[in-house]
């Protein structure tokens, strides 16, 4: 056994400044791992604007589009649906558009720029599966004051055909409606408003 | 000195060899009063090995792939056919595969059920009952990995569901959700991460776990259906446990007949029934997956189902939906603190209170009742129905330091342990039929 004196604070000292440089060192090296997780530059180049021409899609149809992967559904609603929009006002969570699920030119009473013509992301604001489009009037699956929207089959979240949510089911929140423009009466560009 | 035992002692003299086999197989003393129940540990390890092994194998011809071939199906589900198809013993190792996941689950839940009767997470076993919860964790998350790889439909939204249950997270969820899935939807940059971390990262974490599981069950030794502590009662000259029989060959032996029996029902399904009516492989997942199509019913496999109900019985409130995936994360993690919140005195339910008994069976009436749910589609009355079960879920793990203070039975526990025969088996012949039956009538019913 020695008899040398130990200096236990210079020998503490070293112990910790050597974690210390080694822990900045570990957490530098995880760097490159970790920004490996997020989205590439070629998955993020992937978001251009698609652009539709919509001059068939004929009263109370709906066309699917795929924009960043996601499916948007272009529908033409009918007179008839857009005037029984207001009426389901009381069974909705957001009947006003308050959340901002959309862009200011859509937070109106039929959450789009044509009054018919609806443009939303397919996409339930639950966990991400897309509802089916039933704009049948009062099926026997979905009861008798059914007007027509869509249904989410994972988890039976019901949306209008403004694709605002009902009370009283698992999503919380509208749907979203993407950025989009009318390049002519006909020609819709989904993904851009500029 | 025999030729073999001079190699021995080469060995031992350089690694430890005799004293490991000692410690953990020939030496390694278990009560002598295993029943049933303690089937399962070993089993797990066996389904283990398969889906090791045939893991291996299935790499060397799949490809984590979601892009189109030129006949516009995707590069993984097509290579998943022509492991079915055109690779000879393809089908019966991928069916292995898949069949190996469903049974992983249902020996385990069988073997978590054990401990939970008879105490085996109690002190001084607490860190082998959590190595144990997080082996459970990571064969969740390696059973969602995997199920990803075939590019299915019910591949992609299931997956697509469970990534968006991290983007109701408030605040940081939405990036989250893009993190985990490296794109804005689920797709290839996905596929390719679940495939790595399905077949390197979390085997590895799997295989140390097992193995700190064991060292700590070994450093303890085995609890047993009467909950006695076998190290209390030793030979005072060989300091053996008066009630324990080594390992090998006492339950080497027993455990073989455990592998013969359970490989004849894992053949029969593999061979019979490898889809399992639609609940080890779902019938979406024949069709390539279609990120514009969401199937009409999801349903993830019947092992996840019990923690989906409580998923969709939470309504969300208060803008959010994050609720209920803090109720069926709660529900998972809330299994590790079972050694705190047993207060109880006594290990065993052989010698725990009626109300205890009471208890436990209104939880498995729960679980299973969750589990059936699970794999429905929602209606107003399944959901009112799931709603009761979860709160029965989370009153047993929350209301059990009150209903086990001072829980102790008319019997005593005894000294030493007790046979198994006898009264015993008739009554868990007559248990194990009544569950079986009562779910049966549970999911004609709803």
């Amino acid at each position: 056994m020695s008899e040398q004196q130990v200096d236990t604070g210079r020998r503490r000292f070293l112990t910790v400044a050597t974690s210390a440089a080694g822990g900045v060192a570990a957490a530098a090296v995880a760097t490159p791992f970790v920004l490996s997780f997020f989205p590439s530059e070629r998955a993020k180049a992937a978001g251009a604007p698609v652009e539709v021409d919509i001059s068939k899609l004929e009263a109370g149809q709906k066309i699917n589009v795929e924009w960043r992967g996601k499916p948007v559904w272009v529908v033409n609603r009918t007179p008839e649906q857009v005037k029984n929009l207001p009426k389901l006002d009381g069974k909705l969570v957001d009947p006003a558009s308050e959340v901002p699920q959309q862009p200011d030119y859509c937070k109106n009473p039929h959450r789009s720029i044509k009054p018919e013509i609806l443009v939303a992301v397919g996409i339930c604001t639950h966990l991400g599966c897309s509802p089916t489009f039933r704009p049948d009037l009062a099926p026997a699956d979905l009861g008798p004051e059914w007007l027509g929207g869509f249904y989410c089959p994972c988890h039976g979240s019901k949306f209008d055909l403004a694709a605002r949510v009902y009370s009283g089911v698992p999503a919380p929140k509208n749907m979203e409606i993407p950025p989009h423009k009318y390049m002519s009466d006909t020609r819709l560009l989904i993904g851009d408003d500029k | 000195m025999s030729k073999q035992q001079a190699v021995l002692d080469w060995i031992d003299a350089r690694f430890p060899l005799t004293s490991t086999w000692k410690a953990h197989v020939s030496e390694y003393y278990a009560p002598k009063n295993f029943n049933f129940w303690y089937f399962f540990g070993s089993l797990a390890m066996l389904v283990l090995v398969i889906q090791i092994v045939t893991g291996i194998f299935l790499t060397m011809n799949y490809k984590p792939d979601g892009t189109l071939n030129a006949s516009g199906v995707p590069v993984a589900f097509a290579s998943v056919e022509y492991i079915m198809r055109d690779v000879a013993g393809g089908w019966i190792i991928r069916y292995m595969h898949s069949t190996g996941a469903s049974m992983f689950f249902v020996v385990v839940y069988l073997h978590m059920f054990r401990g939970l009767i008879y105490g085996s997470y109690k002190q001084p076993r607490e860190l082998v009952w959590i190595f144990g919860c997080l082996i459970f964790l990571c064969l969740m998350a390696e059973a969602f990995m995997g199920y990803l790889l075939p590019w299915g439909q019910m591949s992609f939204w299931g997956a697509q569901v469970i990534v968006n249950l991290f983007a109701s997270i408030p605040v940081i969820g939405p990036d989250l959700s893009v993190f985990i899935r490296g794109d804005f939807v689920v797709g290839d940059a996905t596929l390719n991460r679940f495939f790595a971390l399905h077949v390197i990262a979390v085997p590895l974490i799997l295989v140390a776990l097992v193995a700190a599981h064991l060292i700590a069950l070994h450093e303890v030794g085995s609890n047993n259906p009467d909950g006695v502590e076998i190290k209390k009662n030793k030979d005072p000259v060989t300091h053996i446990p008066l009630d324990g029989i080594p390992f090998h060959p006492y339950y080497t032996v027993k455990d073989v007949l455990g592998v013969v029996v359970f490989l004849i029902v894992f053949s029969a399904v593999v061979f019979l029934v490898p889809e399992m009516g639609g609940y080890f492989l779902e019938h979406p997942n024949f069709d390539p997956a279609d990120p514009l199509k969401t199937p009409p019913h999801i349903a993830p496999v019947w092992y996840f189902t019990p923690f989906y109900a409580i998923l969709r019985a939470i309504p969300s409130f208060a803008g959010t939906q994050v609720w209920g995936v803090l109720g069926m994360g709660g529900a998972v993690v809330l299994i590790a603190f079972l050694p705190w919140l047993d207060k109880s005195p006594v290990k065993s339910i052989r010698y725990r209170s009626t109300k205890f008994k009471v208890m436990v069976t209104l939880f498995i009436i729960a679980f299973i009742g969750l589990g059936i749910l699970g794999a429905m589609p929602s209606t107003n009355v399944r959901t009112v129905i799931a709603q009761i079960f979860s709160v029965m879920y989370f009153g047993f793990f929350l209301g059990m330091p009150f209903f086990t203070k001072n829980d102790v039975g008319s019997v005593a526990t005894p000294a030493r342990v007790t046979d198994n025969t006898g009264g015993r088996q008739v009554l868990f012949f007559v248990l194990m039929a009544l569950a079986i039956g009562g779910a049966t009538l549970f999911a004609k019913m709803v």
